[in-house]
């Protein structure tokens, strides 16, 4: 490590191509494309009887109209269920175009491929569809009760059930923990809709070479590996003649993940069989409901504890809303069932979920992932023990938390990878001396007696979360160096904004000791790196980072090698600096990468200077040895896969004060801070930029974002205007403050930061507005109107 | 999220923009900052067979400023109004309110007098007209018509605007001497359309003590609610008004529905806190105006 970059707070090198409009999204792509559009159901529940589009066929520049009976083969099959589950019993999922039925208001019914996308919609307009409406199932506890059914062959709306219960040390149940316990609540908690809502849609742009039997395809995914897998499979194509490349994309957030859409394979397909290049992309009114949401819960606790707060036995039902299908499984509910339980030991522990379809948008993880509604649910939890036994909040929570000493801490449940549920390293201890500190917490009664004095409301509020982060199976980094010095690195993960093209070329700078503007960085090209899971659960920088740390450290020795056959010294006595091999302590005898680039690639013809060095005349190789010796492959270049044995648990926690008007109900939050662990830093500045923004998702999960269905099943807000995403305006400044604890688990000693910030939020907004206010806050969002009917009882 | 067919026209003179006008009729819809006419095309939540693009015809920018009020041309942007010194000078509720419309980019493009003809309960400048009473002045090929702020607002994105007919200005008069104007409201979040807002207006007498007073409030009802609460509040100074009284009588005299960002109940309780808050603000600034007078 010559250079020092891993750590340091560079400056992102993809923001000054984005921010000044030289990023290259989907809509950016494929400028003479024909576009396609879709006709969608209006209703949340019908049945399709007829399909008549003679009156579009009269659009000038309508090119071709499909329904589900066009589709051929695999692709008239239902779409995947990605991720099987033996508890998801009844795992459905939708067809690329609706078959007979229609579950949700959004569903695609009708493929428009026009001129443009201008016609395509004219032309859906002209399509009419005639529809029996069937009985809508909205709202998750009517769902539950199995009245009338989303899918005719799933009683009860019932997908999944499952339950995970850990019993004391000493063997009691949860339940009878409870029942036994000094002390008892029992509590309801909602949590409200909200999604993804990346500022750029969904999109697809398919290219079929006829003379190479190719497809090419541009997706705004989070997983272009796996999209190019789907594509493959649903169209009979060998995966060799698929290419997917995720260009820059404007934000996933989880949405993106999700694949294949029925877009993805719809796209590609018809680009083949017309023999045309075809774009779609997904427009706001679309997102809203043909995509997914997340977080819908009803949670059910009960919680036993002794004087000291410490939790004995904790009972939760959950209740998740799942939407019409469940092509991502139940990661949801399993990660809120698991997460829930946060930095704390729990005597006894059972929780048991119900994943409920609904006629409504389906239901996949948004950053978080499941784990707002189980933070919400334990530290709502926390708080009404220390209300009760009249104890400070932070109290309560140091009672209960897993001590340094106790790493590895096995939690004894399965968590969304299938492993157990063992947290590798962590110092919450000292992660909340540091938040208290940070936010003023014990100097905060008398901020907030001096507010009253003036009739001013203050309140404060602290959460706490564990995030396992950094999920398997695997990820690969492929390093090259060419003989112009340049280090190329490629990864088959995908980037969404995070920063990824700083933070490899930041590792590989600091393993391979060159400067970090020598280095350039690719992600989600299946062209450069076929084998990849994808960007989800907090995983680039462990899987990708490591990944790309272990090929570097390959190509560094081979380096090393070749370079001491050069010098005639001892690979061990070799360092690099600033992209020169030398011999520690003598720098004259030295060669650059690009010259042992060079070497590494014997040739028999030149095609420049650099180039001659390596031909068969040029060398003083020894002619009684191969040019390459056995073992050995051309180029200098590695390649190397991380897969971890389990995930790594990053924690943190946040605390708020946040200030209600006592006349107009407004809750603004006042000062915002955060502890965060996700082990070592590679980059200070990107880790609190993550932060920010998962605080600002959290922030609009907190006070704005719902989504509101009426009884029919209708969203009533699918648009910016009536979904209420928080502009900058309504973001606090956030203070931040990290803790260090490595992980023991992979050679970076790093965890995954992504989706940390927007975890704890509701939980401590909700805090605080209780502490301002003296009323108990068990739903969220809350808005002003919502806070002005609690203060009458409502 | 792509307009349907449209044919376009983009008169330069007003004769020109009243003559394509009179010909499309019903079926024509004007095109002035197109920051609502837009969405709501791209949506096909609307679709003219004829777009009149007005943002060519000359003459229609003008904000004049006078003694008795400002007058506002169907092309002044939110903006230029916002902006205008004159006009803050002749009536200051301009300013006040125009600060609470939207966002900057979005005031940029919009125009006060699509605003009015749009004539969205939740919008301020209609609430402004009304308090006001002021006036919005309509061509068409037959003539020109000046129509009050009470006659304008007919219902819920309603105005009194017939098929053929331009919007060429408004006017928004100015208020006597020891006078004050105040705007307050709730906004989900910083921009956006109001939850409750109220435009007040208050004119003190000699003696410092309130000769009128009046109020209009946005997203209580189909058009902007105007409550005369001068007989509750005076004639007294301010300081001694019984402003829980003014309260009750704004919240008695609204009708709000409950929707999905706040229910009924709470409009209605909000509009009364924000009605005493702009009339006590108000109210300071008449006595301002007063010393100064
Ligand atoms: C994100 C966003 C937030 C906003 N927030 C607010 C807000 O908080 N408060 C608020 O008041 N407004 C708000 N607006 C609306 C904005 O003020 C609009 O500009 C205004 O309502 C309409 O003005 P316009 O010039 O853009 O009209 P257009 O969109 O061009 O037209 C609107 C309607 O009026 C008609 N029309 C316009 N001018 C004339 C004329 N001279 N004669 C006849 N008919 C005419 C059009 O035919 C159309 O039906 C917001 C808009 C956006 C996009």
């Amino acid at each position: 490590m010559t250079t020092g970059l891993f750590g340091e707070p560079v400056r992102r090198r993809e923001d000054a191509r984005l921010v000044t409009g030289r990023g290259r999204y989907l809509d950016d792509l494929g400028a003479g494309a024909l576009a396609a559009a879709f006709v969608r159901s209006p209703h949340a529940h019908a049945r399709i009887l007829d399909v008549d589009v003679s009156a579009a066929l009269d659009v000038d520049g309508l090119v071709a109209v499909y329904t589900w009976e066009d589709l051929p083969g695999r692709l008239a099959e239902p779409l995947p269920l990605l991720i099987p589950h033996p508890a998801l019993t009844h795992g459905r999922t939708a067809y690329p175009l609706a078959r007979e039925i229609v579950r949700h208001v959004g569903e695609p019914v009708v493929m428009v491929v026009a001129r443009d996308r201008y016609l395509a919609e004219d032309a859906c307009a002209l399509i009419r569809v005639d529809y029996e409406i069937l009985k809508p199932v909205v709202g998750v506890e009517q769902a539950a009760e199995g009245v009338n059914l989303v899918h005719d062959d799933v009683p009860g709306n019932l997908g999944a059930h499952l339950v995970q219960e850990v019993p004391s040390p000493s063997g009691v149940s949860a339940r009878q923990a409870v029942d036994t316990a000094p002390h008892r609540l029992e509590f309801r908690l909602d949590i409200e809709r909200s999604a993804s809502m990346p500022l750029e849609g969904r999109g697809v742009y398919a290219r079929w070479d006829a003379d190479d039997q190719s497809l090419r395809v541009h997706s705004s995914t989070q997983t272009s590996t796996s999209v190019r897998m789907a594509i493959a499979a649903k169209l009979g194509l060998p995966p060799t003649k698929v290419e997917v490349i995720a260009p820059d994309v404007g934000g996933g957030f989880g949405v993106k993940i999700v694949h294949p859409w029925p877009e993805e394979v719809l796209v590609p397909w018809a680009a083949r069989l017309l023999n045309r290049e075809i774009k779609w992309a997904e427009d706001r009114r679309e997102h809203f409901v043909s995509s997914a949401h997340e977080r819908g819960q009803v949670q059910h606790v009960r919680a036993g504890f002794d004087d000291d707060g410490r939790l004995l036995g904790l009972e939760v039902t959950i209740l998740h809303d799942h939407g019409a299908y469940t092509p991502y499984g139940i990661i949801v509910p399993i990660i809120t069932s698991t997460q829930l339980l946060g930095p704390y030991k729990v005597g006894a522990y059972r929780v048991e979920f119900s994943s409920i379809y609904t006629n409504t948008v389906q239901v996949t993880p948004y950053r978080g992932a499941g784990r707002p509604q189980g933070v919400f649910c334990m530290e709502r939890t926390m708080d009404k023990i220390a209300a009760y036994l009249g104890k400070d909040r932070t109290e309560v929570r140091a009672a209960n938390f897993i001590q340094p000493g106790e790493f590895p801490y096995d939690q004894g449940l399965t968590f969304q990878d299938g492993r157990p549920l063992i947290y590798d390293s962590g110092d919450y201890p000292e992660s909340l001396r540091m938040l208290k500190e940070l936010i003023g917490w014990d100097d905060f009664p008398a901020a907030k007696a001096a507010a009253a004095a003036e009739g001013r409301r203050l309140g404060i509020g602290v959460g706490c979360y564990v995030e396992g982060t950094g999920v398997g199976p695997y990820e690969g980094g492929h390093v090259q160096i060419t003989s112009d010095g340049r280090v190329h690195v490629s990864t088959g993960l995908t980037s969404q904004g995070q920063g990824h093209e700083t933070v490899f070329a930041q590792i590989a700078a600091t393993e391979l000791g060159v400067p970090l503007e020598k280095v350039s960085v690719v992600t989600g090209d299946t062209r450069r790196f076929g084998y990849a899971v994808g960007t989800f659960a907090s995983r680039a920088a462990v899987m990708s980072g490591n990944a790309i740390a272990l090929a570097c450290r390959k190509v560094r020795e081979k380096a090393l090698r070749i370079a001491s056959e050069a010098l005639e010294a001892d690979p061990r006595d070799l360092e690099i600096t600033d992209g020169v091999v030398h011999v520690a302590g003598a720098p004259s005898a030295s060669i650059p990468l690009a010259t042992v680039a060079v070497l590494a690639n014997p040739l028999r013809y030149a095609f420049d200077e650099e180039s001659r060095r390596a031909t068969q005349f040029a060398g003083t190789a020894d002619p009684d040895r191969p040019p390459m010796d056995e073992g050995e492959e051309p180029g200098l270049e590695g390649r190397d896969f991380y897969s971890p044995v389990r995930s790594t648990f990053a924690s943190g926690m946040h605390a708020a004060i946040v200030e209600t008007d006592p006349d107009t109900a407004e809750i603004r939050i006042l000062r915002y801070a955060v502890v965060h662990d996700c082990g070592r830093l590679i980059n200070p500045m990107i880790v609190e930029g993550q932060i920010h923004g998962g605080v600002a998702q959290g922030v609009g999960g907190a006070l704005y974002e719902k989504m509101v269905y009426d009884e029919h099943g209708q969203l009533l807000n699918a648009s910016f205007m009536d979904f209420l995403m928080p502009y900058a305006t309504e973001i606090p400044r956030i203070e931040t403050a990290h803790l260090e604890t490595p992980s023991p688990l992979n050679p970076l000693g790093i965890k995954g930061a992504g989706e940390a910030g927007v975890i704890p939020v509701s939980a401590v907004v909700a805090a605080a507005i209780e502490d301002a206010e003296g009323l108990t806050v068990d739903r969220m969002p809350i808005s002003p109107s919502d806070l002005w009917e609690l203060r009458r009882g409502g | 999220m792509k307009p349907p067919p449209f044919a376009y026209h983009g008169p330069a003179t007003l004769g020109e923009a009243l003559g394509v006008l009179a010909e499309v009729g019903p079926d024509g819809k004007v095109l002035a900052g197109g920051q609502s006419l837009i969405p709501l095309l791209n949506m096909r939540l609307a679709a003219p067979a004829h777009l009149v693009d007005i943002n060519r015809v000359a003459g229609l920018a003008a904000v004049e400023a006078g003694p008795d009020g400002v007058r506002v041309g169907a092309l002044a942007r939110h903006a230029a109004v916002e902006r205008s010194a004159a006009a803050a000078a002749a009536q200051p509720l301009l300013r006040q309110a125009l600060r609470l419309v939207a966002h900057p980019v979005i005031r940029n493009r919009g125009t006060v007098v699509g605003s009015l003809v749009h004539a969205d309960p939740a919008a301020e400048m209609p609430a402004v007209l009304a308090l006001l009473g002021g006036s919005v002045r309509l061509a068409s090929l037959r003539g020109e018509r000046e129509v009050g702020a009470a006659e304008f607002f007919t219902g819920p994105m309603e105005s009194a605007v017939r098929p053929g007919e331009l919007a060429v200005s408004s006017f928004f008069p100015a208020l006597p001497e020891r006078s004050g104007t105040a705007f307050h409201e709730v906004a989900r979040r910083h921009g956006d359309y109001a939850v409750g807002g109220v435009a007040a207006a208050v004119t003190l007498d000699d003696d410092f003590r309130i000769a009128a007073a009046k109020v209009a409030c946005v997203s209580v009802g189909p058009v902007p609610a105007v409550v005369d609460v001068t007989a509750v509040c005076g004639p007294r100074p301010a300081a001694s008004a019984d402003w829980d009284a003014v309260a009750a009588a704004v919240r008695d005299g609204v009708d709000p529905e409950g929707d999905i960002h706040a229910t009924a109940g709470y409009r209605r309780h909000l509009t009364g806190v924000l009605a005493v808050r702009a009339l006590r603000d108000a109210a300071r600034v008449a006595s301002r105006d007063g010393e100064a007078a």
